[in-house]
């Protein structure tokens, strides 16, 4: 029986019209996320020395006018080391998550809608799953060579089920609507019956998603990094900052605590803004 | 309620087995020869003629996998490269710090984290309310190793309270133990307790709205019978799950905090392993700990089972 169209709708999607002012604390995170992404973006303008230069002589200095944060164990400027591992960062983060949903939605899309290929897939998810996403990354690291794409790669497949079991799921929801049912009977083609009618439901929840998989990735890949299994030591990032950092930690704490300070910082306000978006698309939705 | 457990037991099966070939896949899959990644850079000509044999690398894929799943069926997980022992004792042996550090976190989590959720719940809105659940963004935004050279600058190299790293064996006296213990416990726990605390308040929010509860205060309970025996108990599944389903982040965090204090454990070994390029002992630790896994993701399902009449199968 069909019931009135008023009753057991979700709440309208488009709800940026009537978004409410943000909260203080979402509206800086956008602003120290932004802060984040220029100085990324444009480090050599905000820095005066290479994160690279080494000056032996002027090794594990203190804050100073020249340093602002002090120098590492090889005389290196810590401020500069600290906005240039930034843009791996942000890369890792930006770019798994990017990826992850890429992949995962159209995995997501079949499995909801083909039965027969569900069982199979859901089972090599489930798979996936049961493997720690730490030790699947450090397995494929060590196994290849210690590269960027690597990295993510090693990242992102773990993040892939996550993303699949959340739009499988959306799909499975929707595929019984009416119209759904309607555009079948219309002979719409299975292709656009997905990408037209299937997929949008799964944006909003997707936005989401990725957002905490960008603070995620962004996270294992410090981690890796700290491991000594992330893109090779040449490269500043904030891991290997304070890896390096932790051989003199009771000397110099700064040396690890001010990179674990720009991380933090940037996984927090990723995470607010994912719960913000969170609320302001689908007010339902709790964080897993 | 058995046939349900046999079934759970029985779909736990494939699981294992993507596991398991997905780690053989990797290791074939890699870009060089499995045998030189198996025998390390020392390995001589024949060593590596052994491997092969062993790894039967001339046969077809499938028989590779299955030769290779018979053989770890039979506790044969190979040998370290850095160790030149069984992976297995490997493991067996850094075992000890690890279990310690993972029980005493999981107790701290849920002594610290149901109580905290509890409270955010009782009185939502409050300014306890609002400190609970912003510390706790900050608990599971923080890195793990963040926090622990935190908690360390804080506690040891400030206050000298505790010790900066180490570890005892609980068999040499629970007080030393307790002492190195206590910071490496806590910063494994600090983002379990912000996602456990987390999700008892939600899940106590759900239940106090509910009419028993009313009941049970007009009846003239106390209000911490109210919330422990009535509205926790019935809370009680989903904060289960996210206690068990945070073993994965607690392997991660392992890892790290092993690193960070300096532990003998089972994340030394993992980093060791990958420094060492020691494939053998990785592999080794990914079955091992997919296993573990699903194996309590096993157990909590049970545990519904057991502890929540309403749920039946």
């Amino acid at each position: 029986m069909s019931k009135p169209v008023s009753l057991g709708l979700p709440a309208p999607r488009r709800r940026w019209a009537k978004l409410p002012r943000p909260p203080l604390a979402v509206a800086l995170a956008a602003l120290v996320l932004l802060a984040l992404i220029g100085m990324a973006v444009f480090a050599p303008w905000f820095t005066h020395h290479a994160p690279q230069a080494l000056a032996p002589a002027l090794r594990l200095k203190g804050p100073s006018a020249e340093f602002w944060l002090g120098t590492d164990a090889y005389g290196r400027d810590l401020y500069s080391r600290i906005v240039y591992g930034a843009r791996v960062s942000l890369t890792v983060g930006l770019g798994v998550a990017v990826f992850s949903v890429a992949i995962g939605l159209p995995l997501g899309l079949l499995a909801g809608y083909f039965r027969t290929l569900d069982a199979l897939l859901m089972r090599v998810m489930d798979g996936l799953m049961a493997v720690p996403g730490i030790l699947l990354a450090i397995a494929i690291v060590s196994l290849s060579s210690a590269g960027l794409a690597t990295v993510m790669v090693a990242i992102m497949l773990p993040e892939i089920p996550q993303v699949v079991r959340l739009v499988r799921s959306r799909v499975l929801s929707a595929r019984e609507e009416p119209y759904v049912e309607a555009a079948v009977l219309m002979g719409t083609s299975t292709f656009k019956l997905l990408a037209r009618h299937l997929m949008p439901n799964t944006l909003a929840p997707l936005i989401v998603q990725g957002t905490y998989i960008c603070a995620s990735a962004i996270l294992t890949e410090a981690i890796l990094s700290f491991l000594g299994a992330g893109i090779g030591t040449e490269t500043p990032t904030w891991g290997n900052i304070i890896a390096e950092g932790r051989l003199y930690f009771q000397l110099k704490p700064g040396l690890v605590l001010w990179a674990g300070l720009a991380l933090s910082l940037c996984i927090v306000s990723i995470n607010l803004l994912g719960d913000a978006a969170r609320d302001a698309l689908d007010p339902r939705m709790k964080k897993r | 309620m058995f046939a349900y457990f046999v079934r759970r037991v029985l779909a736990a099966i494939p699981v294992m087995l993507v596991v398991a070939l997905f780690v053989f896949l990797l290791l074939r899959l890699s870009p060089g020869d499995p045998a030189a990644i198996i025998g390390g850079d020392m390995a001589s000509p024949e060593q590596l003629a052994a491997i092969r044999q062993n790894l039967g690398l001339d046969r077809p894929l499938h028989v590779q996998f299955f030769v290779w799943l018979w053989q770890l069926l039979h506790g044969d997980f190979s040998t370290s490269l850095m160790a030149h022992t069984g992976v297995l004792s490997m493991i067996g042996q850094r075992l000890e710090p690890t279990l310690s550090l993972a029980l005493v976190a999981t107790a701290l989590t849920v002594l610290v984290a149901v109580p905290l959720g509890v409270l955010a719940a009782w009185r939502r809105g409050s300014w306890l309310d609002h400190t609970v659940m912003s510390v706790s963004v900050l608990g599971f935004s923080v890195p793990v190793f963040v926090i622990g050279y935190g908690l360390t600058t804080l506690f040891a190299l400030q206050l000298h309270w505790l010790p900066v790293q180490g570890f005892k064996s609980i068999f040499d006296g629970v007080g030393p133990f307790a002492y190195r213990i206590a910071l490496p416990a806590l910063t494994l726990a600090s983002a379990h307790i912000a996602l456990v605390a987390r999700m008892t308040r939600a899940s106590l929010l759900d239940v106090l709205g509910e009419d028993y509860i009313r009941t049970a205060r007009a009846k003239g309970l106390g209000e911490l019978a109210v919330l422990f025996r009535h509205a926790l108990r019935n809370a009680w599944v989903p904060i289960l799950t996210v206690i068990g389903s945070g073993f994965a982040l607690m392997i991660s965090g392992v890892v790290v905090t092993e690193s960070v204090f300096n532990i003998p454990g089972l994340g030394r070994l993992i980093v060791d392993a990958v420094l060492a390029r020691d494939y053998p002992v990785i592999q080794g630790m990914i079955l091992l700990t997919s296993g573990v896994y699903v194996l309590i993701n096993l157990l909590i399902d049970m545990s519904y089972a057991i502890s929540d009449p309403r749920i039946r199968y």
